[in-house]
């Protein structure tokens, strides 16, 4: 039964968003006993709400309020008003990932050690390592129900996946498979095997695919220790004049400003949203915003290096039939500066259908050169790249000064310039991908530029020293006790691999030190 | 070779066309099948009707055609082009702007076409000289809005994603599990 806290009650943890990383932590401290509220500023949509067509579920859930792109990344032309395609609904963008769940590599928690001095990066090893972090890696999947980890099976290669492997094993790769995905390849803990419809991205139908909506906030939910409060956007954190936290700001359902207590404050808004608060919720106090005496509250923004590959054959392939992404390709993803760049990247199969490629494929373009193309589309193979992109801190989120949202506070401002070591890479695997498809008879490819961004990471970074970024590694702020982050706004670094998993796995070693605190009354 | 004219003389290929004949003497024919009425545009093969309303017909025949050489497909027969730009109709009786903005671009583009061809774009035989006028005029906000709004008002019908082999939902018939999410036989 799920719980109901008052107002008033200062007793509670309140987490601000309820994804990857704020759904997992509210739901292990509710089972910990822990009395939890989570702020969600989206509605809460069941499985059986989503909707297998793009444009409409793009609607149902997507964060469409209103956000600036600036800098000199392709999306801040094409997509000027949405640098990021994310989740605004309970589950998060766990409602919307693919499921690939790849742990960071070794070198890529020390970053600063193992690339050196890149001029116009801000590099910074991780103040944890990937040796602290195997314990939590393994708890989260064994709970995510990881394919290949822990006995579970992979999934069955689609159409998509064949092509893909096919390219991959004839131009010499061999770190080929169907990946680590939390989408279960049998039944397991009261979920279904996973129907191969297509649509991840639009919110799993069969509940098959893992997130904090179908497989975390009910069983926390179930503790009655946890309340998920939908359609409730936070605008600001409050304190006391020790500086210490004592409560949010939010408006409710029907707009209405209300104000809930709390003991604790973790916030997990994606690494868009939760700078934005820190920064809203700037007091005589902390004129700079909350936890921000280090300055590097919105900086060191990253997106991860994208692009796609799309080719196509002379015969039908059908890549929407199934797991949107069906498999992986590990050989790039190593550190190999010979290669041109440091860092590395994974190759993951996608699709996207025929409304989405339209939109995405080469946003601007028109005339032949773009219809003959979609005019292929059951002809088409489809991949996308991720890689390691690098901290910058002129790549950052701030307050806009012009717009305002509908509560007439000031949006985020999203600047991205590419590195160009993110430059190098993107070359590189663009034409690694185009080499896969060509070996298997493309007659043509399509070397995509990057969507608007799903991967949002490292604006409220954990470093060892407070003057370097803004938590430690428990995501616990450097300048307030009490106040946690508690999602990809941690990261440090953003390595080549999917974050989901990495997120999930700091929030589950988050709730291990936040009730430890707790119960030593340190916070 | 504009599909129109071949459709409505198939006798006449492009070899055998003389070029200023087809420009100045039968340009209205490269648009027959797109007839105007008072204040429709009237399809006479795929026998549909548009109400341009808050439009002049001309001129939403003109968007029609816009549409179709922003995004041409030989398979995609008009009507989806229609209906994309029907919308504009409806909101420029009551939406000033709107109207201001397809006023001029429209202008503009039969201002280019003429002094280019003599004759309105819309009658502008080869799709090859009707996208170099488009090219002229892509700066402007008729074009961004129409190529814009495009990607969504084409490509989200519904009706159009069989014409591309694109399935569309596949939850309720049970996923792909049993229905071919692996059946690709050429590899």
């Amino acid at each position: 039964m799920a719980a109901k806290f008052e107002l008033t009650d200062d007793s509670v943890v309140v987490i601000v968003g309820s994804g990857a990383g704020g759904g997992t932590l509210g739901t292990d401290l509710a089972l910990k006993g822990i009395k939890v509220v989570i702020l969600e500023a989206g509605k809460r949509h069941e499985t059986e709400d989503f909707l297998n067509d793009e444009w409409a579920s793009f609607g149902q859930l997507a964060w469409g309020d209103t956000r600036i792109s600036s800098g000199s990344w392709r999306v801040a032309r094409d997509f000027p008003n949405l640098p990021a395609w994310i989740v605004k609904a309970v589950g998060g963008s766990t409602v919307h990932w693919a499921g690939a769940s790849l742990r960071l590599q070794e070198h890529e928690f020390k970053t600063r050690t193992t690339y050196g001095a890149i001029p116009g990066a801000n590099l910074l090893d991780w103040p944890v390592t990937l040796a602290e972090l195997e314990p939590y890696y393994a708890k989260a999947e064994d709970r995510m129900g990881t394919t290949l980890t822990n006995g579970i099976p992979g999934l069955p290669g689609n159409n998509n996946y064949k092509v893909f492997e096919a390219g991959a094993k004839k131009i010499g790769y061999t770190k080929v498979s169907t990946g680590r995905m939390s989408i279960n390849s049998q039944p397991r803990k009261d979920r279904g095997a996973c129907q191969q419809i297509g649509f991840c991205f639009q919110g799993c139908k069969s509940g098959a695919k893992w997130s904090t909506l179908v497989a975390e906030i009910p069983r926390g939910e179930a503790t009655g220790k946890l309340e998920v409060r939908p359609e409730c956007h936070v605008t600001k954190i409050e304190h006391d004049a020790g500086g210490k936290v004592t409560g949010v700001v939010y408006r409710d359902k029907d707009g209405k400003e209300q104000r809930q207590k709390a003991r604790v404050v973790a916030v997990a808004g994606n690494s868009i949203e939760t700078p934005r608060l820190l920064l809203l919720s700037a007091s005589a106090k902390y004129p700079n915003g909350l936890a921000n005496s280090s300055g590097q509250v919105g900086k060191n923004y990253m997106r991860h290096m994208t692009a796609s590959v799309y080719g196509i054959f002379d015969k039908p392939v059908k890549m929407w039939r199934g797991t949107t992404m069906a498999g992986v390709v590990q050989d790039e993803a190593e550190n190999n500066p010979k290669r041109g760049f440091v860092g590395g990247y994974e190759f993951e199969t996608l699709s996207l259908g025929i409304p989405f490629m339209a939109a995405f494929l080469d946003p601007g373009a028109w005339g032949r050169e773009f219809t003959t193309a979609l005019d292929q589309y059951q002809n088409m193979a489809g991949l996308w790249i991720v890689g390691e992109d690098m901290a910058q801190e002129k790549n950052r989120v701030t307050l806009s000064k012009v717009a305002k949202d509908k509560w007439g506070l000031p949006v985020p401002d999203v600047h991205f310039d590419d590195h160009p070591n993110d430059v190098a890479m993107r070359a590189h695997a663009h034409k690694q991908g185009i080499a896969m498809y060509e070996a298997v008879g493309a007659t043509r490819t399509l070397p995509t530029p990057p969507y608007p961004s799903t991967h949002n990471l490292g604006t409220c970074r954990m470093s060892e020293k407070p003057r370097d970024g803004v938590c430690n590694k428990y995501g616990q702020t450097h300048d307030i006790k009490n106040l946690f982050i508690s999602d990809g706004s941690q990261f440090t670094s953003g390595g080549a691999e999917n974050p989901t998993l990495t997120i999930v796995t700091l929030a589950i070693r988050q709730a291990d030190y936040i009730a430890e605190q707790m119960g030593k009354n340190a916070i | 070779m504009n599909d129109k004219h071949t459709h409505v003389a198939p006798q006449a290929t492009k070899a055998s066309i003389d070029r200023r004949q087809f420009l100045s003497g039968s340009a209205a024919s490269a648009v027959a099948l797109m007839t105007i009425t008072g204040t429709a545009v009237i399809h006479t093969t795929e026998a549909w009707g548009l109400e341009a309303k808050g439009l002049t017909p001309e001129q939403m025949r003109t968007l029609i055609k816009m549409a179709r050489d922003i995004f041409p497909h030989d398979q995609l027969a008009d009507k989806f082009y229609a209906l994309a730009c029907k919308p504009y109709g409806e909101k420029a009786a009551t939406d000033p702007k709107l109207k201001a903005i397809i006023d001029s671009g429209v202008l503009r583009l039969d201002d280019a076409a003429k002094s280019a061809h003599r004759v309105a774009y819309a009658q502008v035989g080869w799709e090859a000289e009707r996208v170099a006028l488009l090219k002229k005029v892509s700066d402007g906000a008729l074009f961004k809005k129409l190529r814009g709004d495009l990607v969504v008002s084409l490509y989200n019908q519904k009706e159009v994603w069989p014409l591309f082999g694109y399935e569309g939902e596949s939850a309720s018939k049970g996923g792909y599990i049993a229905r071919g999410f692996n059946d690709i036989n050429w590899l």
